[in-house]
């Protein structure tokens, strides 16, 4: 799996929580959830997506260091080792 | 026996709903708690329950049909026992219903067309603005029916007709409600402490959200502090039936909704997590129950998401008191005598003083914050 399949299951599981967000403009290095317009309860969802596409469940104590869709991404692929 | 099922009421500010689908016919067996329409509100569309069992006789009025509150939309033969009523009847009429406009005795405009249209259905026509030119007749001679109207009205903008009835509630608050307003900063650390505990424990889609330990603490607040609980309307305060707290939930397409968790007080936290998440989910996709609009006691807003240290609410009316939560930011705290980092937040109550007074309000809040310490006991 690369880093390009991580980003898009990634942006799948964003689609389904926030289907009126337009994926293609997210910057990536601001907070996905002033981006999103998402609450804390919309991003554990987006959480919950992401461990049933890629079966990596985030960290509670780790939310801090995925705040971005950049991060997000990074934190995911260091788990399945991708490259 | 013959039964009467009626257009409910929603909330304070609803005087009117359209019916827009049957989802039972003539014949059909229905029990208590089964869905039986969808109801097109300021809200959104709405499915609305049924609270007595037998069969429909007969269904009132069409789809697409706006009737007032209290409307009769169909019969039902009760079997056996009268099921009770649903606890929303309890709730105070909060506005009077809307008198069905009667119909002209007289065309009041002349042929625009030479299409046969009765009156009544070329006036509604000019009412929605409605070129009777592009309707497709439907009545049996080949004339044009007040359906064949009501089908074609542009229906409104669902964000104009929800930004509308906050409109309606909001201002009803400020104009009738003599609010007073205390505010009270909890260290929520140890609870917070305790909740990531749990949640490591348990799958990620299970973790509890802090707003669950918020309901929780404000629904056992309840349980010692009844009276901020309920209506006021007419004069008097009505407690409420349960301890059913309304969360403020906004929709993507703008607006707010506030369903009702039932019974807030009951059951496990992560019961209590399943249902917060299953209701936001529901009120953002447009999917909420009859049930869950009309007969909340209090609400709770939280604006802790985007920031905000301290909410100042305005209580929805005829509910007696709103509790707000800020954000959860983590400060320098004295801790016996010593300043340490802890996460706190600041949680407002707004309140009726009609109903209660400070003192009151300073004890409840007062209580929130007990039971927001103590999670372990949820």
């Amino acid at each position: 799996m690369t880093n390009v399949d991580v980003r898009s299951a990634i942006l799948q599981a964003i689609a389904e929580v926030a289907p009126e967000a337009n994926l293609s403009a997210l910057v990536g290095t601001v907070d996905l959830r002033d981006e999103l317009d998402i609450d804390s309860m919309d991003f554990l969802r987006v959480l919950v997506g992401i461990d049933e596409r890629l079966g990596v469940a985030v960290a509670e104590r780790d939310y801090a260091d995925v705040t971005t869709l950049d991060a997000l991404v990074a934190y995911v692929a260091s788990r399945k080792g991708a490259a | 026996m013959i039964a009467n099922f009626e257009m409910p009421s929603l909330g304070a500010d609803m005087e009117a709903g359209t019916l827009i689908e049957w989802l039972v016919k003539p014949g059909d067996r229905v029990k208590s708690g089964d869905i039986v329409a969808v109801v097109e509100t300021q809200k959104g569309a709405i499915d609305v329950e049924i609270y007595q069992a037998g069969v429909i006789a007969e269904l009132k009025v069409a789809p697409m049909t706006e009737v007032p509150v209290g409307t009769v939309l169909a019969t039902l033969e009760v079997e056996g026992a009268v099921a009770p009523p649903p606890e929303p009847a309890a709730a105070p009429k909060p506005e009077p219903a809307v008198a069905p406009k009667p119909e002209p005795a007289v065309a009041i405009a002349p042929p625009s067309s030479r299409a046969k249209i009765s009156p009544r259905a070329r006036k509604l026509a000019a009412d929605l603005g409605v070129a009777i030119e592009t309707l497709t007749p439907t009545g049996a001679d080949g004339s044009i029916t007040v359906d064949d109207v009501q089908r074609a009205a542009p229906r409104p903008d669902a964000a104009t007709s929800m930004r509308e009835a906050i409109a309606a509630a909001m201002s009803r608050a400020n104009r009738e409600i003599p609010h007073y307003h205390l505010a009270h900063t909890v260290d929520i650390e140890s609870a917070l402490t305790w909740l990531e505990a749990d949640n490591a424990q348990r799958k990620i889609a299970d973790r509890v959200l802090p707003v669950a330990l918020f309901l929780r603490a404000v629904a056992r607040a309840l349980r010692e502090h009844p009276t901020f609980g309920g209506w006021y309307d007419g004069g008097r305060f009505t407690p409420g039936p349960g301890i059913h707290i309304g969360l403020a939930v906004a929709r993507r397409d703008g607006g707010l909704v506030n369903p009702a968790l039932h019974d807030a007080d009951a059951g496990s936290l992560s019961e209590l997590m399943s249902r917060i998440a299953d209701v936001t989910q529901r009120a953002r996709s447009g999917a909420l129950r009859a049930s869950e609009l009309s007969d909340v006691t209090i609400t709770i807003t939280s604006l802790g998401d985007r920031g905000v240290d301290v909410v100042h609410p305005i209580i929805h009316p005829p509910q007696v008191a709103i509790v707000g939560v800020g954000t959860i930011s983590r400060r320098a705290w004295v801790v016996e005598d010593r300043v340490e980092p802890r996460r706190v937040v600041t949680l407002t109550l707004g309140a009726d003083h009609r109903v209660t007074d400070g003192h009151q309000g300073a004890r409840f809040l007062q209580s929130i914050a007990h039971h927001l310490a103590h999670p372990e006991s949820s």
